[in-house]
């Protein structure tokens, strides 16, 4: 089975060590969820999947399919199949959503192959339906000036036109009212199927009452202290982290 | 000399590959002394005035200091004595194609120039294919009464209303570097639109190409009578392969009660070019004059377009993109002049430094104690690549009096290390992320050159760009 494959993850920023030896396997298929408290090292393992500069890898690995990621630059990580929603999105001043996106679906043809405008269009168009997403938005430079609520469908509708294999939603419902968290909640499910695994990192339990996840995990100091099923997130949200850690 | 004082000589134009054989040869040697200005007129048949004009300048152009106190230093760079002052096309420096540095065919490959285009650019050979195209836009233009030659048929066969203007835009006197011009132009466009006249669509110098129109020492006189329009366009966005280290103009600008002039610029100069340009323009009565200017290459470009704004409710506007790669300086900016009530100027530039790049913004707004309600917006935003980028801005506006409404906004901002990164986790390379936030910081500007240009200058700005990353 194709898989995501986090072995023994050791990280640090500076010579500040986040993630401590972490293991986590999420197959294509299937949604997995992590949680845990500010400063358990959750958006730190998405960065570092993702190759953020800042970040040093001291030990593990992470496997794409059974491929060594780690060492690649990010674009390259990126046209393999590995998509971040990221929890603060950037402002690209000046370039329009749709020309940015049109980039990025570019960047993955074959050299020489230029990407079909009404065709990328139509898609375009067909994914902003599906997302209640109005057509005015695509002349719009990317992120600047948008709602946390827009900002969070415009890397939706992202993930959604670049179909990777993998998908790391970096607290996607942070800065989202309940309407505003309905509309993503069921973008991300329309996405889900056989051919992408996805990685749901949250603080609250809320968002996964729309994402129902195949497993949840949780994240303490820099690993995953438990794991267990979609129940373990109301327990969760009724008792607090603490018995978690008392328990390790 | 050029085809512009021998009209007699006859060209097939049914034929599409003629060579047209030069077999005179003028050339006013090295260096710049009285004799070469008359070794100039003589070859031009200049008239007793221009001969006057010339030697005035020259006089003046010794006079003048090198304006180095406050300007670039490599300006003292200059050996004037090294320099051809004129040459005719016959004596337009020979080189092969193989002699073109390689990363200047990549560009013109890169830009989709055509064969025959390319080699002219590159000064390999002289193109004379676009003189049809040329004589089509006269044709169309003429009829309306517009006249479109070159500066020296201009004030052979219109001397009534090319001398009223020339040089009163900008004395010769002005800068050394006009003085300068002043003393040995020769091609450039003039253009006089008459009263009421709207003329649809731009008049392009680059049809004009074998008229000498990208001369070392080009000078174009536009007028435009009252309530006359007209748009202009000199340059392109293909890399101009110079042998000639110091490039001159003088660009005057004449708007008439009503009239509006807009005046687009897209140089790219290789980089050991000099490019030092006056550029102004007389504004009057509820007339507009707007320069659009894009300035990429050469060792230093020093150009401050200009509005005089002499008449009432005059306006006038510099839209600038400078962008200055590595070791290259652009020193670029806008003179605004108020001379008359109710004026109104707004000047926008953006420059990108990139390596260890330098780009300078100077501008200078003057608003004089004894008018009233004059408005004047300056932004300027400056954008840095590399750490090693540099800009440096110095906006002057002097605003006396009251009742005026003057803005300045200005700003210095690099690309964010955390905006690659999201780039770059969507699939763009580095270079490719690099690209794309730089169109988008002068996007806005780009949108107001005519399609074909903006098109262009996104994919020369790429082209930069993939130079200047990993």
């Amino acid at each position: 089975m194709k898989t995501l494959s986090i072995r023994n993850l050791h990280a640090s920023i500076g010579e500040k060590p986040i993630l401590r030896g972490l293991n986590l396997d999420i197959p294509q298929g299937e949604v997995h969820a992590i949680m845990g408290k500010n400063g358990s090292g959750k958006s730190t393992l998405a960065k570092v999947m993702a190759g953020h500069p800042d970040y040093t890898v001291t030990e593990g690995d992470v496997l794409l399919n059974g491929q060594s990621i780690l060492g690649m630059e990010p674009d390259v990580r990126a046209r393999l199949g590995l998509f971040l929603a990221f929890q603060y999105p950037m402002e690209i001043p000046g370039v329009t959503i749709a020309n940015f996106i049109r980039a990025a679906v570019q960047a993955r043809l074959p050299e020489g192959e230029e990407l079909e405008a009404t065709e990328y269009y139509a898609k375009l168009y067909a994914k902003m339906d599906e997302l209640s997403i109005p057509r005015a938005f695509t002349s719009r430079s990317v992120n600047e000036g948008f709602s946390g609520g827009e900002k969070k469908r415009c890397e939706i509708l992202q993930m959604a036109m670049l179909q990777p294999s993998y998908a790391v939603l970096d607290e996607t419902d942070s800065g989202l009212d309940i309407d505003a968290l309905k509309v993503v909640s069921s973008g991300v499910n329309a996405l889900r199927g056989p051919e992408v695994g996805m990685l749901v990192i949250t603080h609250y339990q809320r968002l996964l009452d729309y994402i129902v996840p195949d497993k949840v995990h949780v994240m303490g100091e820099g690993e995953i202290v438990l794991s267990g099923d979609k129940d373990l997130a109301l327990k969760l949200e009724a008792e607090g982290y603490d018995w978690v850690t008392a328990k390790k | 000399m050029n085809t512009e004082t021998k009209p007699d000589i006859d060209i097939d134009r049914s034929v599409g590959d003629f060579r047209y054989d030069v077999d005179y040869a003028f050339d006013a040697g090295v260096g710049l002394t009285e004799k070469t200005i008359d070794y100039i007129c003589d070859v031009k048949g200049d008239p007793d005035w221009v001969r006057k004009f010339r030697k005035d300048g020259y006089k003046k152009f010794l006079e003048k200091p090198m304006p180095t106190h406050w300007a670039s230093k490599d300006l003292e760079n200059i050996v004037f004595e090294n320099i051809r002052y004129y040459l005719s096309q016959g004596q337009a420096p020979k080189r092969s194609w193989d002699e073109v540095p390689e990363d200047v065919k990549r560009t013109f490959e890169r830009l989709g120039i055509p064969e025959q285009e390319r080699k002219f650019l590159a000064g390999v050979e002289a193109q004379f294919d676009s003189e049809a195209a040329y004589s089509n836009i006269k044709e169309a233009v003429g009829k309306q009464g517009v006249i479109f030659v070159g500066s020296t048929e201009g004030l052979q066969k219109h001397p009534e209303i090319f001398k009223k203007w020339f040089g009163k835009v900008i004395p010769s006197g002005d800068n050394k570097f006009s003085a300068l011009n002043s003393a040995v132009f020769s091609g450039g466009s003039f253009i006089y639109i008459p009263p009421g006249v709207k003329v649809s669509h731009p008049l392009q110098a680059y049809f004009r190409i074998n008229a000498q129109n990208f001369g070392q020492f080009e000078r174009t006189l536009i007028i435009a009578d009252e309530g006359a329009e007209v748009t202009y366009m000199e340059g392109c966005t293909a890399p101009k392969f110079e042998t000639a280290t110091l490039h001159s103009a003088v660009v005057e600008l004449v708007a008439l009660k009503g009239a509006k002039i807009q005046y687009i610029t897209v140089q790219n100069w290789s980089a050991n070019v000099f490019n030092l340009v006056t550029k102004r323009g007389l504004a009057h009565e509820d007339a507009e004059i707007k320069w659009i200017d894009c300035n990429i290459g050469s060792r230093l470009t020093m150009k401050y377009p200009g509005v005089v704004m002499k008449g009432r409710r005059a306006r006038g506007e510099v839209i600038s993109i400078a962008l200055a790669g590595d070791g290259q300086h652009q020193d670029t900016g806008a003179k605004m002049v108020h001379a008359a009530d109710e004026t109104t100027s707004n000047i926008i530039s953006k420059s990108i430094s990139l390596g260890t790049g330098r780009s300078t913004y100077r501008g200078m707004v003057h608003i004089p104690k004894h008018l009233k309600k004059c408005k004047n917006n300056t932004e300027c935003d400056a954008l840095l690549i590399n750490a090693n980028s540099r800009t440096d801005t110095y906006p002057a506006i002097t605003v006396r009096g009251q009742g005026h409404s003057v803005q300045h906004e200005a700003s210095v901002s690099q690309i964010n290390a955390e905006q690659i990164f999201y780039m770059q986790q969507r699939g763009l390379s580095e270079a490719a992320a690099m690209s794309l936030a730089v169109n988008g910081f002068v996007n806005d500007l780009v949108q107001q050159f005519p399609m074909e240009y903006s098109v262009e200058l996104k994919r020369l700005i790429d082209l930069e760009m993939e130079g200047s990353v990993g």
